[in-house]
């Protein structure tokens, strides 16, 4: 194909698709509009399964399998990026030096630490109630531990990170979503169903599985960015390739 | 109108900092830059009343994603010291 061909099929391409966008703006309901005929069925249902928060409603038990697929991909991610960085054979390990610190730096990380990990932690039992759940309170979590790297240095990070429990619970998340789901079919329903009793609207217990899938989403989540940030960290800091040592 | 005035404005900073970040050329810059788009968008499905987006947005837009270009950055970077 030679470049004016080729310009003229992207042409066409962004046309066609420019002219269907346009054509489904207009049937979109009006802009901050209260009536939703989507929003409105998915409210009417997390009413009837007792769970506060809509959101974790569709994420955990309307639409929990699109869940499981999101999980399964960040999951995924996570692992072929393990692999791609992982140390290989032409690569050492660099111990780094300790690092000097602003004191006033330290003192925001230390001062911001715990804070942040309590946010988090709030953040993914709350799901069911109120904005955010497991994967929002994962990340914080994740980013709390971080700060020790911003506030201390590398060697300090490592020393509260085991990264093989990190990988371990990374595994576990996944695997007790998938096997939360299968619970739903062996109590005679469908997999990934709402089984357990629904409890009383608006209290930690309510939602019947949502907080269980939201806790398992919240391992998984928190321990593999965790990972990955260990990856891309170690990269950065620890690992050198011996190039010119062999020349 | 308040409302209609909070999410104008809040367009308006990711339309100014997405700009930014594309007009930006250095990595390590523009790592800041996108931080700043992801505060933005938190802040936008915010008033748009999407809390649950806006606080995935924050963690994943303003502070991972960020941190990784600085991490990768700062590989190459020392790579390129040492062979140059």
């Amino acid at each position: 194909m030679t470049g004016r061909v080729r310009r003229w099929a992207l042409a066409a391409g962004l046309a066609g698709t420019a002219a269907l966008m346009v054509a489904a703006g207009t049937g979109l309901p009006r802009f901050g509009g209260d009536q939703h005929p989507y929003g409105a069925r998915a409210v009417a249902a997390s009413l009837r399964q007792q769970t506060a928060n809509t959101i974790s409603s569709v994420n955990f038990d309307q639409r929990a399998l699109d869940t499981l697929g999101e999980e399964s991909i960040l999951f995924g991610s996570v692992l072929g990026t393990v692999v791609l960085l992982r140390q290989t054979r032409d690569e050492h390990r660099v111990r780094p030096r300790p690092e000097r610190v602003p004191a006033a730096l330290r003192r925001y990380g230390a001062g911001l630490l715990p804070v942040t990990l309590l946010i988090g932690l709030y953040i993914v039992a709350h799901g069911q109630l109120s904005p955010g759940g497991g994967f929002q309170g994962g990340v914080v979590i994740a980013t709390a531990l971080h700060l020790l790297y911003v506030g201390a240095d590398y060697r300090a990070l490592e020393r509260i990170r085991p990264l093989g429990l990190f990988e371990l619970v990374d595994g576990s998340g996944e695997a007790a979503y998938v096997l939360l789901g299968g619970a739903g079919l062996l109590a005679g329903s469908a997999y990934l169903a709402n089984v357990l009793p629904h409890g009383t609207f608006n209290t930690m217990a309510s939602g019947g599985t949502v907080p269980l899938l939201n806790a398992a989403v919240g391992l998984e989540v928190a321990s593999a960015v965790v990972v990955l940030l260990a990856h891309f960290l170690d990269q950065a800091i620890e690992i050198t390739d011996n190039r010119k040592a062999h020349r | 109108m308040a409302d209609t005035a909070l999410v104008t404005l809040t367009l308006l900073f990711v339309a100014a900092a997405a700009g930014a970040a594309v007009l930006t050329r250095d990595p390590a810059r523009q790592a800041v830059v996108l931080s700043l788009l992801g505060l933005g968008l938190a802040l936008l499905f915010t008033v748009l009343q999407a809390p649950d987006v806006g606080l995935s947005q924050l963690g994943v837009g303003a502070a991972v994603t960020p941190l990784m270009i600085l991490l990768t950055v700062r590989k190459v970077r020392r790579r390129r010291k040492r062979d140059g």
